[in-house]
């Protein structure tokens, strides 16, 4: 028995954990490992209640153990069965457990459509250099479309998803329907035939091309160069909405507007009518407010100008002046009886001192004034003449006299008297 | 001065609108007399009746475009404005 010798302090023995831990440190430390595309078919496919997908794939030669977890498995588009032929991407990872390296898949393609992604990407970068896809090129899509031309297929439930939003949301446009075949070797030509008689024959405010979802092949036609010519040739803005949300066609790059899905594609190119009826509400409001408005500010001003015409008023002028006249009156009335009374007091006066000359209250002292019959007064003994009559008038009346002689004075005696 | 009006009636749902925001708009501003605005009001209020009209009862026209005979040189449908 020839045994191998061994060394009699050999390295310690790793334990299969740590043999297993290391190498799947390994395998998951390798760059092409980690970002792989495999090609194979499909066999052993299980699908426990877990979610989780499980199948092998395998080639003549060889096999690989793959896994989808069920956050991926809920995305898949590809209908997974045994023999199909697909392509998996993901990571290369251990199983400790089981020891067992797979493929642990997290987007997965039929076979075949690597190359059309290749060709899709190639298309793609001639069209873009081209300024085809370029954002200055867009079109608004007007907000009040009056025809809508619909490139569809007849049959097919996107169409009437889209019947049915642009009935709700916004009735009163017209749609046009282009009936195409949206898959196929047909498909291609005829949604081009149809933008260009739409555009023809209808002038129509938006173009909508649509399809409903399907696999990378199915949405083929459209990312045929045709197809993405006549979108962005189209006179009128065209609208998109082609397979599901994550799909992106060439004519998606080349229309006016995107749209992740036909419904969405019918949401974009009509106003919403109930939006629409707030508005109108809206503005009706606006409508009965300014005018209120107005009334007020009318009727502010007529009153404004009613204080001013009756500031402005004959009426106040005739009042103003009967309280002017009135205070006048007052005034003057005041001032009339002062001056009354001083001129009372000053007659008064007057009549005292009038009174105290009255030659009567002196013929009441005993002298006589002597007056001619014509009744000139008598002063000087020269104005009269022997035998001439002359009256003595006393206080109480007079007497009728006859002068016997006259005698006037001698000029030597110094104080005279001026009566008689 | 007032302008020539069209008739609501003939007014598509965008005129309509376009013409009451306008109108709103200039009623609000106030420069008009009060015979004017009462003009505009009752103007806006026949574009809003419009308005809601047609929304309200307008049925959805589908048809279908007619293959095209021939593709060169065909005089293009006959289509009223709508």
């Amino acid at each position: 028995m020839v045994l191998e010798q061994i060394p009699l302090f050999p390295a310690p023995a790793l334990s299969v954990s740590a043999l297993t831990r290391y190498l799947r440190t390994l395998l998951e430390s390798d760059a092409l490992l980690q970002d792989v595309w495999v090609q194979g078919e499909i066999s052993n496919l299980s699908r426990p209640t877990s979610g989780h997908i499980y199948f092998t794939l395998k080639d003549e030669f060889a096999a690989l153990r793959c896994v989808i977890w069920r956050t991926h498995a809920q995305r898949l588009r590809v209908a997974l069965q045994n023999g199909l032929a697909i392509e998996a991407h993901g990571y290369i990872s251990l199983y400790e457990r089981d020891g067992q390296y797979q493929l642990y898949v997290d987007a997965l393609r039929l076979a075949g459509e690597g190359v059309l992604f290749q060709e899709f990407l190639r298309l793609k970068a001639r069209l873009e250099a081209e300024g085809l896809f370029e954002a200055a090129r867009k079109r608004p899509i007007p907000a009040f479309p009056q025809r809508i031309g619909l490139v569809t297929s007849p049959t097919g439930a996107a169409l009437q998803d889209m019947l049915n939003i642009i009935r709700r949301r916004y009735p009163l446009v017209e749609v046009v329907l282009a009936p195409v075949s949206v898959q196929g070797e047909e498909a291609a030509g005829e949604v081009v035939r149809a933008i260009a008689d739409l555009n023809r024959r209808e002038q129509p405010s938006v173009i909508i091309v649509a399809r409903g979802g399907g696999t990378l092949e199915d949405l083929w036609a459209f990312n045929d160069e045709r197809v993405v010519r006549a979108i962005a040739a189209s006179q009128a803005p065209v609208i998109t909405g082609i397979g599901h949300e994550t799909d992106f066609t060439l004519a998606d790059f080349a229309a006016d507007l995107r749209a992740p899905t036909p419904s969405a594609a019918a949401m974009l190119a009509t106003p919403d009518g109930d939006e629409l009826r707030q508005q109108v509400r809206h503005l009706a409001h606006r409508l009965a407010g300014a005018l209120a408005a107005q009334v007020q500010e009318n009727a502010r001003h007529l009153l404004h100008l009613r204080q001013r015409l009756e500031r402005a008023s004959p009426l106040r002028r005739v009042g103003e002046d009967r309280q002017r006249l009135d205070y006048l009156s007052t005034w003057a009335a005041h001032h009339m009886a002062g001056a009354l009374r001083l001129r009372r007091l000053h007659l008064q006066g007057l009549q005292a001192r009038l009174e105290s000359l009255n030659p009567r209250a002196v013929l009441a002292r005993g002298y006589a004034i002597l007056q001619r019959p014509d009744g000139r007064t008598v002063q000087r003994v020269s104005q009269a003449t022997a035998g001439e009559v002359l009256h003595a008038h006393l206080a109480d009346g007079y007497l009728s006299t006859r002068v016997e002689s006259v005698h006037p004075r001698p000029p030597t005696a110094p104080e005279g008297g001026n009566h008689a | 001065m007032p302008e020539p009006w069209k008739t609501v009636e003939s007014l598509s749902y965008e005129e309509a609108y376009a013409e009451l925001e306008q109108l709103v708009q200039r009623l609000e501003s106030g420069q008009q007399s009060l015979e004017e605005a009462i003009r505009l009001f009752e103007r806006g209020q026949a574009l809003i009746r419009h308005c809601q009209a047609l929304l309200d009862q307008a049925e959805l026209r589908v048809r279908e475009l007619g293959p095209s005979a021939a593709p060169e040189g065909e005089p293009p449908e006959e289509e009223v404005a709508p």
